[in-house]
């Protein structure tokens, strides 16, 4: 189960505004995906190494070398707001 | 007990600091590192602007110096590393996340020693280190005007992707100057290991938490200067100590620091530790290191420490002396050019006491410095010196007309006339300063010393500091008692 508080706190941490009926209909959808959690939790993985990649490859490095980089103008090309060759941003704090 | 000033027992400050890595591209991407006088979003491509589709590449190099890093501060470097994503929403982060490290980090358990009282005369202590990870650097928010009156901010993602380490202490430094002494230790073995150039702006960053008497700790965020270590960390110690004093209690919190009004501000921020809500970062694979280890620690070279005890037992030269010239690396190298050249213990009064003070003055580098000033001139200079070409005062105004001006010793000796007087001239000195000073001869033979230091005063003038005062003190005398 979970509260409508936590449904309120993550979507605030994902910077997204719900509404009533979408808070309502979030906390019936994760609450049963958390309810088919608690079945997975029923199995016994005492022995079983936790999984970090579901890929079996290690060790993928690349040598240190710079390359070009994008210009400036196709750099800022989609962004909505710019300012003398920056992104334009809500101010923080 | 009287508490006094914010010098105190029960103060516990930890640090987490952040600096840049020299290397040639980012950590995950190959644009270049090398931004420091760019226009904004100029080194930037699909993968540090977290453009959909874009995948990172880890950065082989990168981890070698983190390794590095660990292994000069004595830690015990881990088998294998895995990047995590850290989440979080602020306009410098473009992914909305920001690849780091949480669990297995680079390394565990290091120790750094540093002097307290940073001149030599301290007592030794012990800084654990807690761990040592990876991470990218986020963008840079540019406010116009001031950060209170701007209405929005600009981005600039040139930094986005910068390779840094982070390097975390347990809480065992006790004063925020014991603090500011531990960061200038750390930029130091960092540059001598030559993975970090300190002087570049932003190239070290540093979040404190700090408690009081046994308190809550509050975390102090946004440090970007030595300086400004001491000083957020003077002023959330007299914070924590006045909420303590009126009976209130400290909260755990994070905190801002204002760098242009010297405060720290809440951030009323509503996240915690598991908002963050690390996973593996299911881009990157795993690495193994254990195999990087024994070829990196073959590469550390002679650190801080080690050096100061060598150039003690080497040169015969004052443990003062020692720490003042292996502090940066650039002036230990430059001291041990000269020193091999001439009088070593002569070198070092002339390198730790005239050289750096005369560095601190005008605010410049060693690096950059030597461009005006070589080994090779400060060798004929400290030479000159000794053979009484030039006196002390000489050689200071050359050391600083060559900083000011440029120019060679020999060219500045002409052109100044700082050349020492021979003997003949200055006999002529002496007696002409005798003759004109009547009354001063009568007072010091009538027995006041302070007549003597007046004749002398005298002959320099008239010989414009060319001659040495002792040589001088020396004459006048001998003058008068004929
Ligand atoms: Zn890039």
């Amino acid at each position: 189960m979970i509260r409508k508080e936590e449904i309120e706190h993550i979507g605030w941490l994902a910077r997204i505004e719900l509404s009533e009926a979408e808070k309502e209909l979030f906390e019936r959808q994760l609450s049963s995906i958390l309810d088919y959690f608690a079945v997975l939790d029923e199995l016994d993985t005492e022995d079983v190494e936790p999984t970090y990649h579901v890929i079996g490859i290690k060790d993928v490095v690349r040598e240190d070398g710079a390359k070009e980089a994008l210009s400036q103008s196709e750099v800022l090309r989609n962004a909505p707001k710019k300012e003398e060759g920056y992104f334009k941003s809500p101010r923080m704090l | 007990m009287k508490s006094k000033g914010t010098n105190t027992n029960g103060v516990k400050i930890g640090l987490e600091c952040h600096a840049q890595l020299l290397t040639k591209s980012k950590l995950f991407c190959p644009c270049s590192t090398d931004y420091h006088n760019s226009e904004p979003n100029t080194h930037v491509c699909a993968t540090c602007l977290g453009l959909p589709g874009a995948l990172p590449v880890v950065n082989e190099q990168a981890i070698r110096y983190g390794i590095k890093v660990a292994l000069a501060l004595g830690c015990e470097v881990q088998p294998e590393i895995i990047f995590y994503r850290k989440n979080y929403y602020y306009p410098d982060l473009p992914k909305g996340f920001q690849i780091t490290q949480y669990d297995f980090p680079i390394a565990l358990n290091g120790l750094v020693r540093i002097e307290n009282a940073g001149d030599g005369g301290g007592k030794e202590r012990e800084i654990r280190i807690r761990r040592v990870h990876m991470e990218e650097d986020p963008g840079r928010l540019v406010y116009k005007g001031t950060i209170d009156t701007a209405k929005y901010s600009l981005v600039d993602y040139n930094r986005s992707g910068i390779p840094l380490v982070e390097i975390v202490t347990e809480p065992d430094l006790r004063s925020p100057k014991e603090a500011r002494i531990f960061l200038g230790k750390l930029r130091s073995i960092l540059e001598y290991l030559g993975v970090f150039e300190g002087d570049l702006e932003g190239a070290m960053r540093v979040d404190a938490n700090i408690s009081v008497g046994g308190g809550e700790r509050a975390e102090v965020k946004n440090i970007s200067s030595y300086k400004g270590v001491e000083r957020a960390l003077s002023f959330e110690i007299t914070r924590q100590k006045n909420l303590l004093r009126r009976g209130l209690v400290v909260k755990q919190e994070t905190r801002h620091y204002d760098e242009v009004r010297g405060i720290t501000i809440s951030m009323r921020t509503k996240e915690f530790e598991h908002d963050y809500r690390y996973f593996p970062e299911p881009d990157l694979v795993p690495i193994r290191i254990s195999d990087l280890v024994g070829e990196i620690r073959r590469e550390i070279p002679e650190l801080p420490d080690e050096k100061k005890r060598r150039f003690i037992a080497q040169y015969s030269i004052t443990r003062e002396h020692a720490n003042a010239l292996t502090f940066d690396i650039n002036i230990a190298n430059f001291y041990e050019e000269v020193a091999s050249k001439t009088d070593a213990k002569l070198c070092a009064t002339w390198v730790a006491d005239v050289l750096k003070g005369e560095l601190n003055y005008r605010a410049i580098s060693m690096r950059e410095a030597s461009k005006r000033i070589s080994a090779e001139d400060f060798v004929v200079i400290l030479n000159y010196l000794k053979r009484g070409v030039i006196t002390e005062r000489g050689a200071t105004e050359i050391i600083r007309e060559m900083l000011d001006r440029g120019g060679n010793p020999d060219e500045i000796i002409r052109k100044k006339g700082l050349a020492s007087i021979d003997s003949a001239e200055m006999e002529k000195a002496v007696l002409a300063v005798i003759k004109e000073n009547k009354a001063a001869v009568d007072d010091f033979k009538a027995g006041k010393k302070e007549a003597l230091n007046f004749l002398v005063g005298q002959v320099m003038k008239k010989t414009r500091g060319r001659a040495t005062p002792q040589e001088v003190h020396r004459m006048v005398r001998e003058k008068i008692g004929e």
